[in-house]
């Protein structure tokens, strides 16, 4: 019998991670079906197709999708292929279009899938009915507050049921706009990292790396006049948690040290700034009360919903979903979010803020993309040097640290429940 | 370099300054490249959707202010900037030199690059594009104002990180 995927003994307090599941081509068979095809899947966000006819394509889940606003105003989600032979209707990145007419025969459709126009019907029989050929639809689609997520398999759970208790801090971010109404800004961040999809999952809210990996990013902000001292007896300069969500997700929820655009000041951003973000943060505390203000802004937030989509609420606030081109690599893409509200100041500032850490280009982003390279070759041993250890603050009841490792346990339990129908933990 | 009045610059003394840089790059000597900077000067990459943006509104891949850029030289010395240790080995080709405009005391440069970068395992991208720079004549010479680096590439995909100076 094959070894399990984790060792999970509290009892011991012992945690392990069978290392194949990192690097064998027929587990990423396997979650293809059984993760990717069982989950609520981030599709994009409401913003991005503002008006009728407005549409984005990418891929979801492995499928070409078609994210267009119909001519009612809702979103859609159509299966970009077309219903003749197979064709994707529509190659453009984004855009705004009422008709997709297929480059190979020729057929078009309008933005509600509809199929409008056949050349040369006349040669198909009385039985041909166009209305039996509109574009396929992803099988579910729903939003959380501007959220949209696909699901491709049988009847699934409410989304709002399946987010649980991520849907906490989704408010957390939407609390940061006056009006509830975010935005993606321009401007799409897509890299490929070569290494296992999981990997990206477990670094996108692993703090214990913050200090080895991030070394350079800490010097800068220290140069900057942020204080990155290590308190005694934490790994991070300011503490924060590891929380389970529900259903694999999981959030790490710190104090923040290294300034927000809502609505923490660091010298990093310049004396003018200051008056602006007392002004944001004057108003989240007229709106939200002085806790909630306090919560909104104050406190950073790395968010994994399972199984791919993390949105980094701290510098800036990042929306980020990674596919498996193979099982040894990756594409990221990554965006920013932001109030529609903010002014032409507080935009600029908050972009500038998101590159000082993070995507390709940032000064730390880079570093962990050589770290999860550098795991996945070193994973290439795996037949002598079997498991990963995951056990950090298993020694500990009750609250554990955003340095521990108990949300990363979170999704590896979720992961192996689905992978083996929740007989193999 | 002679310094002198922007009017009098041409091609040759912008071939010069790219030319040098590429040098100075190739070989990190970072801080020298420093030298070739004004005392504001920008580096910016736009992402790859929006290749003409302004970062105060779209999300670049690299925007960085002179801080920023003093800052990055800063990482890439230190032995903890992993994603450069050990360091790319770079090649640079710098041509099609055009000055498009003039604008005070300022050029308006255009050029065509191609950055071969190689790492261990002998994986290799090529970073194929266009470079917009503005120049500015300084008492101590042509000095880089901004220096944008436009990739022609629809994503950067398995280019990865640009963690080096492009
Ligand atoms: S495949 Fe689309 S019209 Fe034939
Ligand atoms: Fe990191």
């Amino acid at each position: 019998m094959d070894a399990p995927f984790i060792i999970d003994d509290p009892g011991s307090e012992r945690f392990r991670l069978n290392r194949r599941v990192l690097v064998d081509p027929d587990i990423l068979e396997t979650e293809r079906r059984r993760i990717f095809d069982r989950c609520w899947i981030y599709l994009g966000h409401d913003s991005e197709i503002p008006e009728p006819g407005d549409f984005r394509t990418r891929q979801v889940a492995g499928r070409p999708v078609l994210f267009v606003r119909d001519r009612e105003g809702r979103a859609r989600a159509f299966l970009n292929t077309c219903r003749h032979r197979g064709t994707m209707v529509c190659r453009e990145r984004e855009g705004n279009r009422t008709r997709f007419t297929c480059v190979y025969h020729g057929w078009t459709y309008d933005h509600g899938g509809a199929l409008t126009h056949v050349p040369g019907q006349e040669s198909y029989g009385a039985a041909f009915d166009r209305a039996e050929f509109a574009l396929g639809e992803v099988p579910a689609l729903e939003a959380y507050r501007g959220f949209w997520f696909a699901h491709f398999g049988g009847e699934p759970e409410p989304l709002a049921d399946y987010l649980a208790g991520a849907r906490e801090y989704l408010d957390l971010v939407v609390d940061q706009s006056p009006g509830a109404r975010l935005e993606i800004v321009a401007g799409t961040q897509e890299y490929d990292i070569r290494a296992n999809w999981k990997l990206l999952v477990e670094n996108s809210f692993d703090d214990y790396h913050l200090h080895a990996t991030h070394a350079t990013y800490l010097e800068y902000m220290k140069d900057s006049g942020v204080s990155v001292r290590l308190p005694r007896g934490l790994m991070m300069p300011a503490p924060g948690t590891g929380k389970p969500l529900g259903n694999g997700h999981a959030v790490v929820d710190n104090v923040n040290f290294r300034g927000r655009p809502i609505a923490a000041w660091i010298p990093l951003y310049g004396e003018d700034a200051k008056t602006e973000i007392e002004s944001i943060r004057g108003e989240l505390v007229a709106r939200l009360g002085e806790d909630r203000a306090r919560r909104v802004a104050d406190t950073n937030r790395n968010l994994v919903v399972f199984p791919n989509l993390v949105i980094n609420d701290g510098s800036a606030v990042t929306v980020r979903t990674f596919w498996p081109i193979s099982v040894d690599r990756m594409r990221v893409t990554a965006w920013a979010l932001g109030p529609v509200e903010e002014s032409e100041t507080s935009r600029a500032r908050r972009l500038d803020s998101f590159l000082t850490f993070y995507g390709p280009g940032g000064l730390a982003t880079p570093d962990d993309v050589e770290a999860l390279e550098l795991v996945q070759d070193g994973l290439s041993t795996w037949r002598e040097v079997g498991w990963s250890e995951i056990s950090r603050g298993m020694n500990k009841t009750g609250e554990q640290l955003n340095t521990d490792e108990l949300h990363l346990r979170t999704f590896w339990r979720r992961w192996n429940a689905l992978m083996t129908d929740g007989a193999g933990a | 370099m002679t310094a002198g009045p922007i009017d009098a610059v041409g091609r040759e003394d912008v071939e010069a300054l790219f030319y040098e840089e590429a040098a100075l790059l190739d070989a990190w000597r970072l801080d020298d490249w420093l030298g070739l900077l004004t005392a504001d000067a920008r580096y910016l990459v736009p992402p790859n959707d929006v290749p003409d943006g302004d970062p105060r509104d779209t999300l670049f891949t690299i925007a960085d202010d002179i801080r920023r850029i003093r800052g990055r030289v800063k990482r890439l010395k230190s032995e903890d900037a992993h994603a450069e240790r050990p360091r790319s080995r770079t090649r640079r080709l710098v041509s099609n030199v055009r000055i498009v405009g003039r604008d005070g005391d300022e050029l308006v440069v255009e050029a065509n690059f191609a950055v071969y970068r190689f790492r261990r395992n002998e994986r290799i991208g090529e970073y194929v594009g266009r470079y917009r720079y503005r120049l500015r004549a300084t008492a101590d010479g042509l000095r880089i104002a901004e220096r944008r680096a436009i990739l022609d590439s629809e994503e950067l995909g398995g280019l990865g990180s640009v963690s080096f100076i492009l």
